[in-house]
């Protein structure tokens, strides 16, 4: 095993992955902006050095810094968390060139999968499910009115290089597919990937129903059971579950046989999240895109596995076998606590007055911040994920009501109150809902 | 709410219509459009990396 890992990340992750890097005993390094320097997830690593400048661009997205940082702490490895360098193969090569392991999928399945025009191919390839698109990439606003008139209206836009819902929209005629193309082109130019539009048929009414994959140094592949993500607020998710309330044990296998094989296909090696679209009414599935990475939502697994990703993730990159009984009991739910108003979702930083986190049996909270923080606009919104388990489904959202309530934030926004309100909405506590739920409270 | 002026999209003086984006927000990895509520000559107050707030002027539709 490591001696010493550097987590290049900040925020709940980066502090989440540093709480099994000291219960392993492994020396935590962290890496922080000038603007996180009293966050919690730095006092809490063994060590930390101060990459840069606020701006994401010159710290935590600064290759030559964070390499410098773990030449100076004598880091053996590099874990890069979700977002950031997660997903950049060039990234994950530099880190090997400088001597270092890489926590994470080899750098050719990052590329694999990272393309999604490719991944999608691929998959198809593999024996899994996709929906109707385009197989070449398209790059012209006549390529891509041409393309979804023979997919057929309603469809979706995504860059090819995207992820994290980013640039992400849908099409219901030729006039919102021009803004869509547009806004698809500026996103895909501004957070730096490829300048490639793909198109596929959007479900109307679906379920986004994801698995969670490790790839073991033997070469097997393993499924431990999927995560219910249908609750989201302009294609990111703020709460998720397991197991899935909308998917029959049929399908379920289906789902989890079609995962590992999409592993197997990119010699996937580590943690990783095959995400699919579910047609409830149907009970059918098509893939969606791989997440070569930790997800946010792991916690959701952990509970109800009793799995450690982090601690897999280190254990598989370290060389070791690992042999996990996967067996999911129970139901988990997690709640993303976003700076955001609860109403129309727009950020909401702010100095942090009070910050009181519930506890108690069936209560996990990951959180990147604490009173006396402040929460600034330059990083994604998320500040603490509370998850609740139960024995039923009924027991987490019971739990879940409980623990909302007893969270105390003040300063910034929160969506806590939205929480809530979700908690007691019919259609969530029923379990039959889908990917538009949030649009229909808010409308 | 605290945001970085990510890019404005139109030219000082440009004539708008209700409903056009005039400059474009960002915070927190969101995209934030600044929408004319009115047609007219629109005056700029604000360059492409400021800082803005709550309660600041962005732009004038005259």
């Amino acid at each position: 095993m490591f001696e010493s890992v550097l987590v290049a990340n900040r925020g709940e992750i980066a502090r989440r992955i540093i709480r099994t890097l000291n219960e392993m005993g492994i020396r935590s390094i962290a890496v922080h902006s000038e603007a996180d320097a009293d966050l919690p997830f730095v006092r809490e690593a063994v060590e930390s050095v101060n990459i840069g400048p606020a701006n994401p661009a010159q710290s935590y997205l600064d290759q030559a810094q964070v390499l410098a940082a773990a030449r100076a702490t004598g880091a053996q490895a590099i874990h890069p968390g979700y977002g950031f360098f997660s997903e950049n193969a060039e990234f994950a090569r530099a880190v090997m060139a400088a001597g270092l392991t890489w926590i994470g999928p080899s750098p050719e399945a990052i590329v694999q999968m990272g393309d999604k025009i490719n991944a999608r191919n691929l998959m198809e390839t593999a024996g899994v499910p996709v929906a109707a698109g385009t197989r070449e990439p398209v790059t012209t606003i006549e390529e891509a009115t041409k393309a979804a008139a023979k997919i057929g209206y309603p469809v979706m836009v995504k860059t090819a290089g995207g992820g994290g819902g980013i640039g992400m929209g849908v099409a219901h005629d030729e006039g919102t597919l021009a803004k869509a193309f547009d806004q698809a082109s500026r996103a895909a130019a501004r957070f730096g990937g490829t300048a490639a539009i793909l198109l596929e048929r959007y479900i109307e009414r679906a379920r986004h129903v994801e698995v969670q994959i490790l790839g073991l140094n033997d070469g097997r592949v393993l499924a431990l059971g999927e995560r219910d993500c249908s609750v989201q607020r302009r294609h990111q998710k703020v709460v998720e579950e397991s197991p899935s309330p909308g998917i029959t044990p049929e399908l379920r296998e289906r789902m989890l046989a079609a995962a590992a094989r999409a592993g197997a296909a990119v010699n996937y090696r580590g943690a990783g999240t095959v995400e699919c679209l579910v047609d409830a009414d149907a009970q059918d599935f098509v893939f969606l895109e791989m997440n070569t990475r930790l997800q946010v939502e792991h916690p959701v697994t952990e509970l109800v596995t009793g799995v450690d990703l982090v601690a897999a993730q280190l254990r598989i990159a370290a060389g070791e076998d690992v042999d996990i009984d996967a067996t999911p009991r129970g139901h988990a739910i997690e709640f993303r606590v976003y700076a955001e108003d609860p109403k129309r979702f727009l950020p909401g930083p702010g100095h942090v007055t009070a910050w009181v986190e519930p506890s108690g049996e069936g209560v996990r909270v990951d959180s990147g911040y604490e009173a006396g923080n402040t929460v600034t606009p330059f990083y994604d919104p998320l500040m603490a994920k509370l998850c609740v388990y139960g024995a039923t489904r009924a027991e987490a959202i019971e739990r879940g009501r409980a623990a909302v309530a007893g969270f105390t934030i003040s300063g910034p926004k929160h969506n806590l109150p939205f929480c809530a309100e979700l908690l007691d909405h019919p259609e969530f506590v029923s379990g039959d809902y889908d990917t538009g739920l949030v649009s229909r409270m808010r409308s | 709410m605290v945001a970085n002026v990510w890019k404005v999209v139109v030219a000082e003086g440009e004539t708008v219509s209700d409903g056009d984006t005039l400059v474009i927000l960002e915070s927190m990895k969101m995209e934030i459009p600044v929408i004319a509520e009115d047609d007219g000559v629109v005056a700029i107050k604000v360059a492409e990396g400021d800082v803005v707030q709550e309660g600041d002027l962005i732009a004038v539709i005259e």
